[in-house]
This record gives structure tokens, C-alpha cells and sequence, in this order.
């Protein structure tokens, strides 16, 4: 039976089929989805971790102690989980271990641009990569053989563009896997430096072992037509090679995209008369082409940056499209912007106000730099909002840790943001820290996390509170404060940013995308009161905006959250009921 | 026979279940097919894209470049204007009849064009206008826009309306269903 699968949806179908048991991932965009849909199974035991390297870490012991295991993430993601990857890559595992890491070019939604692929070299363990839906249900279950076979994990490269395609998948029934037996065997197990010398001489090895196995495997394919122009491609490059050049070049397809192969490079070069290698990002494929003595057209044709699509190939190979309409005037751009009724909106309204310098994170609140709210500084990963502040606190001296504040999403502050908090604390810093704990992580599109109370199945569960943990690693001053009270809130900042130790402010309410978030009706203008004088529309609601000099309400967006009609001074905006 | 369809619009329209719905409608016909979607922070009422192609051979490229659309459904007007270059020589236009301001604009920075259908019209593009808010509301929610504007666009298309309603029946939660039969009716242009 064929089925309309996304690219991630088509990796969980993997995982079912392959007899995965255990999954345990951190969401990150574009690679959320695979996790999500592993859930779904009843067979498949998985779970949310609080970061990448405790995902790993999990999927790591459950492929020692038998099982077959997965952890999904992000790009960015593997950089924290990259410690655990390199020694397992020493240790190898007992059932199969994949770790599915999804890159971003492009940047959709991503921070950086960063290139998986020289995760695969640098740490020696396979790499494959599919190019469709297809692809990626089938290389999943093929990961799990050559993890068994070679005794290492195997990395699976996904991209946005083939995580978050659909495309046909033929479904296959489960595979179930016995519960392997554990043997204690310390110089497999136990990496310290006496067993992993040894070790390194088995990776190695293995390399040259996989090599071989890239020579012949079916993951690499040849599709040969005309031989005027040879491509060699993977991923959705590969699709897009193929849709602007069809019969008129030939292909070679990789899948297994390292260790790349050497012999079938050369065939595929000695058989063609110009030899292109197009790749999104990094020139991964390219300088191993030329390694090899394979002489290539490659970045100084395509592109480092972004992604690529069938019209960059084209142009590059034939020159500019012809494009049949185009809109006469310019078009003003429509950037991502926090909703209507968000939360972290009136928070961000206050900190804009006070001017307070912000040393932001990685979730929906990074929208908070966006104009008009313009109410952040810094974002550079995840957790960094709250070490970064003591490290610019701690340089400028001074009044600074008084005029500037971190902030944290609840689902980042329990990934990777209480490690700086306790660096505060214990090196006796100053610096005011505000969680938004807007009970669930948004942006990835709601999941649970350690302080929801809820599992990724649903479950209740015991739940992290924020106010206990803080006082814990020593912070005495900590306080709550719903960011729908404008005024309560710019009081408690500016009375915790006026004292001379440290602090956290957590400002509490769920995100109004929850379905149990109950909306208000949308609010009214009372249109003879207002004067335009679009003090609202300093809040960045894109429910409001001023048409012919006079507010007007999007019905379709407001959730009467009445942040704008807190910050009309006419009266001009009110509750539905009381205009009526 | 290659189809490609566009569906664009504000972050939070709805666009993925009318990519959904087109999606398994293709799929009846017995068509290969991919469906390209936008997830993460793009979402939160930014300018999205959802494309959707389909063929009688192999569908490569899961994406649609400026010139390859045969029809783009569009949710709101200047998203329409946004888009329109990505529209194939004589390709079909579905507008939703309604303007939503993005930020630039709320905030002042930019202003949002005036009479968008007709500069388009002008443009030489086919376009069909659709009052899609009000004949959801009629329907029963502004959340069935995005089933009105399918309504729209099926009779754009030829597959026959059998595979349309089996399609909305397999995408829509059962509470819904009425309303989303009803919405779609009204796009086609039919009165219960």
C-alpha cells in the first residue's frame, strides 16, 4: 500500500518498520515531525529528553543494553549532542543506533547554516541521505543494517526541503528485533585511554571497510542517459538536477554520502564528458572528487549559500528564465511576527520601554527583536541568553547587570539555559534572568517538556517547578508575574534589576495557541474616541492596525487579550459586551 | 502531464489542510505527487507557501520556481501580488478577496497597495476573485476559509467532485465535516 508520507513522517515509518524500540529526541525544526510520528506508535517506546546530548545519551544506552534505537534533532542540535557521537563512534553499539539530523539551508528556521556532513567525517561514522519520502523510510531501515553490520552508529542527513515534502512511500509490515543480549565487555564499553587506542584502530578500519561497502551498495546509483553531462548529487539537489536536465545528463545518485566512494566516482567521471557536482552548502562531495583525481565543475559554478531550487540550476547552467508576470510595485514584506494574544508580547512592550539592554535565546521570543518591539540584543544558541549576560555584565562592570536582562523560553531554560544559572549563582553575579514560561515549547509547534507536567504520549507526568529549581541552585529572589499585567510586570523588573544580587522573574501564561487557552471575544474599537494617534499599534499585534487614521480590529486574529486597550488613553478600544 | 499548484498565504490560514485535501484528492486520481509545506518559524503570520505537484510520470523537484504554476490559490491579496510572478503563461489566479497588514505596514514603514486585483488584471493575469471570509462565515466560521477557496479552485480543475468530498471526508475531523461540506459547496459557487 502506497501513502502520501512528509519526509519525517516517512523516517518514523522507517523506524516502525525497522523494529526500532526506543526513540528519545529534543524538537528542533525541520526535524520535529520524524519524533512525533515515532510517538504514534504503540510499538516504539519515545520520549522528549530536555537537550540533544541527554537524547543521544538515552539512545546510546538503549542500543548497548539491546534494543534498537533512535534520536532525531537539528542541525545546531548534533553541536551539543557532539560529544556523546564522537566516543560511541569508538565504542560501537550492540542492536542498531541512527541518529537522524536534519540541516537547514536556507535558514527557514534555523540560526545558522551550518553543513551536517562534516559531522559524518570528522567523527567517522556513516552518513545517508535520501532524497525523497521514499528514500527516506527505506535508507532509515538500511541504516539499521550497516549500524549492525559495521558495529557504529549511523548518522541520517535530512534537509527541510525533504523533511517537510510529501511524497508516495510503499508501507511494509514491522520487523520485530529480540532483545539483543548484553555482555559487560569494558574494552568495548568503557572509553578510556588504554581501550579507546585500540578502539581508534578499529574505526579506521571500519572506514575502509565502509568505503568498500560505498563501492557496490545500492544506496549509490547510477541512472545513465546522455553522457555529455555526468551530475553526481544527493538529496533534493539531486531532485532538482533532475528536473531542469533530465534525459540530457546522466546521474549519479548518492545516498550514502560518507564514506564516499572511490572507485565508482572514477568510472562515473571516465564515462562522462563534463562532470558538475551539485551541492547545497559545503563542498563535502566536490573535494573528495578532486582527492581522488577526479577533476569536477563545482562551487566555482553553485553556490555556498542558501538553498538551491530546478531555477538556480538552471540559470547557472543556461542563463536568466524568462518570467511571464510580475506585480508592477513593490511589495512589503511579511515577516514572521509573535501572534495575536501572545504572551511574550507584553513583556517584550515592557522591556522596550525600559530600554534595559536583552540577551535573548532560540524560540518564538527571538521575534522580539523584530520591530517595533526591537527588544533584544543578542541570540546565539540555545542557553545562551543567561551565561552570555553574566559574561556581559562581568565585562562591562559597573551598573550594567542593572540596566540588562536575559531572556529564556521554559522549554530552553531546562535544555541548556539552568547551566548558566547556576554559573550566576555560584560566581556571585548579579544579572536578572526572566523565564517566559509560556507552558509549552512553541515554536517547534508544541511539545511537551519537563515543565508542562505532560509526556510526549500524553502522559501526566511529574513536572519541573521553575520556582523550586531556581531556588535551588541559590537565587533568592524569584517571582512570578503574568505578562498580561503591564504594569505588575515593569514593576517587578525594575525593582529586581534595582538589587545587588541575582535574580529570576518568571513570566507565566501558556501560549494562546494551546487548544485548552480559552479566547476572550475580539475587542471593539470605539471609533468616535479614537484619535489615531496609534499609541496601540506600538505593540506589533498584527490584529490591529490604523486604516484612514482610525484603529481597526482584525476579528479573525483578536483573542482580546487587551494589551491595546491597556495603552489606549481614549477609552477608544473595549471589550465587546461593554460597547454593546 | 505535469500540474503544478501553489497555495499561498498568511502563517495561520489554514493553508496546510487545503494542501492536504488537494494532496489526496491527486492521490485518488492516481497521480505521482509531492506536497512541499512550510513548518517552524515562517508560521508564526509570516508569507507561507505550500506547493503541490503532480504528473502522470515521476515528480522531481517537491518545489515551484517563478514561471512553473499553473494555478496559485492565494489566501489573501497581497500575498497574491507576492506571488504572482511564480505563475506559468497563462496559468489560473484564485484570490481570496481579503487584505491582512503585515507588520511593516501596522507599523508605518510601508504602505499596502492599493487595488491589487486590478493591477493584476492589468498585468494580463487570470484572475479569479473570491469573497472567500464572507462565504465561510455564511458557512458557519471564518476558519473554513481555506475550504471555500478549494471550492474555488476545484472548478479550475478537473476532478470530478466524487473524489473532492471523499478527499474532505479523509482530511476534516467528523465535528467539521458539515461545515467544511457546506464551505466547499459555497466556493464552487452551489447554494445549499
Amino acid at each position: 500500500m502506497k501513502e502520501l508520507l512528509l519526509g519525517n513522517d516517512a523516517v518514523a515509518r522507517g523506524l516502525y518498520e525497522a523494529g526500532v524500540a526506543i526513540v528519545s529526541s529534543y524538537p528542533g525544526t525541520p526535524s520535529t515531525e520524524i519524533t512525533e510520528c515515532a510517538a504514534k506508535y504503540p510499538e516504539i517506546y519515545a520520549e522528549w529528553a530536555p537537550n540533544e546530548k541527554v537524547a543521544m545519551e538515552v539512545a546510546i544506552g538503549s542500543a548497548i543494553g539491546g534494543r534498537r534505537a533512535f534520536c532525531g534533532m537539528k542541525h545546531v542540535g548534533l553541536n551539543v549532542a557532539a560529544d556523546p557521537l564522537f566516543t560511541v563512534s569508538y565504542s560501537g553499539i550492540n542492536a542498531g543506533l541512527v541518529i537522524g539530523v536534519a540541516d537547514d539551508p536556507g535558514m527557514h528556521s534555523s540560526q545558522n547554516e551550518q553543513d551536517s556532513r562534516h559531522y559524518a567525517a570528522s567523527a567517522k561514522v556513516p552518513m545517508l541521505e535520501p532524497a525523497d519520502s521514499a528514500d527516506a523510510c527505506a535508507f532509515t531501515k538500511a541504516a539499521y543494517e550497516i549500524s549492525e553490520q559495521f558495529d557504529t552508529p549511523v548518522l541520517l542527513r535530512m534537509s527541510t526541503r525533504i523533511s517537510h515534502s510529501q511524497s508516495l512511500v510503499e508501507l511494509s509490515e514491522r520487523e520485530e528485533q529480540p532483545l539483543r543480549e548484553y555482555v559487560k565487555n569494558p574494552a568495548k564499553y568503557v572509553m578510556m585511554p588504554a581501550f579507546a587506542k585500540a578502539k581508534h584502530v578499529v574505526v579506521e578500519e571500519r572506514t575502509r571497510r565502509l568505503t568498500d561497502f560505498a563501492e557496490t551498495t545500492s544506496l549509490n546509483q547510477i541512472f545513465w542517459n546522455d553522457t555529455k553531462i555526468g551530475v553526481i548529487a544527493a538529496g533534493s539537489t539531486y531532485q532538482y538536477a533532475r528536473e531542469v536536465l533530465g534525459d540530457r545528463a546522466s546521474y549519479l545518485k548518492l545516498g550514502m554520502i560518507h564514506p564516499l566512494p572511490v572507485q565508482l566516482i572514477r568510472d562515473f567521471a571516465a564515462k562522462v564528458e563534463t562532470l558538475y557536482v551539485i551541492e547545497e552548502l559545503d563542498d563535502v562531495i566536490e573535494t573528495h572528487c578532486r582527492k581522488i583525481g577526479v577533476n569536477v565543475i563545482g562551487k566555482e559554478l553553485f553556490p555556498w549559500i542558501g538553498e538551491f531550487s530546478q531555477k538556480l540550476i538552471e540559470e547557472k547552467l543556461f542563463g536568466p528564465r524568462k518570467i511571464p508576470y510580475a506585480y508592477p510595485e513593490a511589495i512589503p514584506n511579511r515577516p514572521p511576527v509573535l501572534c495575536a494574544g501572545c504572551p511574550h508580547r507584553g513583556l517584550f512592550f515592557v522591556l522596550h520601554q525600559l530600554k534595559v539592554t536583552v540577551s535573548g535565546d532560540i524560540g518564538c521570543y527571538t521575534l522580539g527583536a523584530s520591530a517595533p518591539l526591537s527588544a533584544m540584543d543578542t541570540t546565539i544558541c540555545m542557553g545562551a541568553s543567561v551565561s552570555g549576560l553574566h559574561g556581559f555584565n562581568m565585562a562591562r562592570g559597573g551598573d550594567s547587570a542593572a540596566h540588562s536582562v536575559a531572556v529564556i523560553g521554559d522549554s530552553t531554560f531546562i535544555h541548556s539555559g539552568i547551566t548558566g544559572l547556576i554559573n550566576i549563582a555560584y560566581n556571585q553575579g548579579t544579572s536578572t534572568v526572566i523565564i517566559l514560561d509560556n507552558s509549552i515549547t512553541g515554536m517547534t509547534g508544541h511539545q511537551q517538556n519537563p515543565t508542562t507536567g505532560y509526556t510526549l504520549k500524553g502522559d501526566p507526568t511529574a513536572k519541573v517547578s521553575l520556582e523550586k529549581l531556581c531556588a535551588a541552585v541559590g537565587i533568592n529572589r524569584v517571582r512570578v508575574v503574568d505578562p498580561y499585567n503591564l504594569a505588575e510586570t515593569r514593576k517587578a523588573i525594575e525593582e529586581e534589576l534595582a538589587v545587588d544580587e541575582p535574580s529570576v522573574i518568571i513570566s507565566r501564561r501558556p501560549c494562546a495557541l494551546l487548544k485548552y487557552v480559552k479566547h476572550k471575544a475580539p475587542l471593539k474599537i470605539v471609533t468616535d474616541n479614537c484619535r489615531g494617534c496609534k499609541a496601540c499599534l506600538r505593540l506589533g499585534c498584527p490584529a490591529i492596525s490604523v486604516i484612514d487614521g482610525k484603529a481597526v480590529i482584525d476579528n479573525t486574529q483578536c483573542v482580546g487579550c487587551g494589551l491595546c486597550a491597556d495603552l489606549c488613553k481614549f477609552q477608544a478600544i473595549t471589550a465587546e459586551e461593554e460597547s454593546k | 502531464m505535469n500540474k503544478n499548484v501553489m497555495i499561498v498565504g498568511v502563517g495561520g490560514q489554514g493553508s496546510l489542510l487545503a494542501s492536504k485535501l488537494l494532496g489526496h484528492v491527486v492521490m485518488q486520481a492516481g497521480y505521482d505527487v509531492k506536497v512541499s509545506e512550510v513548518h517552524g518559524m515562517s508560521q508564526r503570520g509570516g508569507s507561507v507557501v505550500t506547493y503541490v505537484k503532480y504528473s502522470d510520470e515521476k515528480v522531481w523537484s517537491p518545489v515551484i520556481n517563478e514561471g512553473e504554476a499553473d494555478i496559485i490559490i492565494s489566501f489573501e491579496l497581497l500575498e497574491a501580488a507576492r506571488w504572482v510572478s511564480f505563475l506559468k503563461e497563462g496559468g489560473t489566479l484564485v484570490v481570496n478577496n481579503q487584505e491582512i497588514a503585515p507588520m511593516p505596514v501596522i507599523t508605518g514603514t510601508a504602505a499596502y497597495p492599493e487595488d491589487i486585483a486590478g493591477k493584476l488584471r492589468s498585468s494580463g493575469v487570470n484572475l479569479k476573485l473570491v469573497d472567500a471570509l464572507a462565504l465561510a462565515l455564511e458557512a458557519g466560521s471564518a476558519k473554513a476559509t481555506n475550504v471555500v477557496l478549494m471550492g474555488a479552485v476545484a472548478n479550475a480543475m478537473d476532478f470530478p467532485e466524487e473524489m473532492w468530498q471523499k478527499a474532505i471526508d479523509e482530511c476534516v475531523p467528523q465535528k467539521f465535516l458539515e461545515l467544511n461540506r457546506k464551505a466547499f459547496a459555497l466556493g464552487r459557487g452551489r447554494r445549499a
